[in-house]
């Protein structure tokens, strides 16, 4: 059994507005040394697998057809064999 | 008379005015399909209504775009079937691949519910033979993620072979950062495929069919449907 550890966030060319609005609401708390902020998801998977590969292959088929939208998104992927 | 089959997902909630403004305002005749069927009942226009489908979980129709009824549209629209996408009928489209792009949250971050302006781009699609180059039409808009995104490439292929259909603008039709309520690139508000039978809008023409409720543009958009059909009738 493997677990991955999934995440998805906004690609550097796309404008994140909800990471803007944190990052505005974190200058007016005084941070002025955070810069910016990026918001994206974690999803974990629990996978039925022989190897960390073959976990791997499965966590990127279910990134590239349904978790993740390519077009405004990048995703890594970590594998933990549990 | 043509027929419209409206598709229903959990969670659509435009369903019921696409059916009333075919129906009732329209006069052609209108389906229900549920998402899990896979027979459309033999359409002329498919509809992909707005709503939140599946909750919006994960991304705005990301979910809905693998429930078996798309599969058909899919193939319905590969034969050259009309399909219009509105709002959330719209993202389904984009996560589908039928349309190219996806989309951001509001730029403003705030759910945008009111009366917009609209440009209309082109007149070369079966949804905007009705009208003339340039027209401004007042229709609703009604969402949190319109902010449509696409790469350069795409912007430009979109430009190009003339598919931005529809773009906000002001009450004079003038383009501007003010009139863009979502911070969508370039204004678009609807776009057409290549082969200019699959529509994505985020406005809701089919909320601006009587005069009661604030405008009839949206009548526009159903006359030119007919009359691309080969059906003539009064917009």
């Amino acid at each position: 059994m493997f677990t991955a550890h999934i995440n998805i966030t906004l690609r550097p060319s796309i404008l994140d507005p909800k990471g803007k609005a944190a990052g505005e609401a974190l200058s007016h708390l005084g941070y002025d040394a955070i810069r910016s902020v990026r918001i994206g998801k974690f999803i974990q998977l629990t996978i039925d697998a022989t190897s960390t590969e073959q976990a791997h292959q499965l966590a990127k088929e279910a990134c590239e057809k349904l978790l993740a939208n390519e077009v405004m998104e990048d995703f890594t992927i970590e594998i933990e064999a549990r | 008379m043509s027929r419209f089959s409206i598709l229903v997902f959990p969670g659509s909630n435009c369903d019921h005015d696409a059916y009333h403004a075919v129906k009732h305002v329209m006069g052609e005749e209108a389906n229900f399909i549920w998402h899990k069927e896979t027979d459309l009942q033999k359409p002329d226009v498919v509809i992909v209504p707005g709503g939140f489908s599946y909750g919006d979980y994960l991304r705005c129709g990301a979910i809905a775009r693998f429930s078996p009824v798309m599969n058909s549209v899919i193939e319905f629209a590969n034969k050259g079937g009309l399909v219009i996408g509105i709002c959330n009928g719209f993202q389904i489209l984009l996560e589908s691949g039928l349309l190219p792009g996806a989309m951001l949250h509001n730029a403003q971050l705030k759910f945008a519910c009111k009366q917009v302006y609209l440009r209309t781009e082109s007149t070369d699609s079966p949804f905007t033979n009705e009208m003339v180059a340039g027209q401004v039409l007042q229709v609703p808009i009604a969402h949190g993620e319109g902010n449509y995104v696409t790469d350069a490439d795409g912007l430009k292929a979109l430009e190009d072979n003339d598919r931005i259909l529809f773009r906000y603008c002001d009450a004079d039709g003038n383009i501007t950062t003010d009139a863009n309520p979502n911070g969508a690139i370039s204004n678009i508000a609807g776009i057409c495929n290549d082969r200019r039978n699959v529509m994505g809008l985020m406005p809701h023409p089919e909320r601006a069919m009587e005069s009661q409720i604030g405008s009839t543009d949206g009548r526009l958009v159903f006359a030119s449907i007919l009359n691309a059909l080969g059906q003539t009738h009064e917009a």
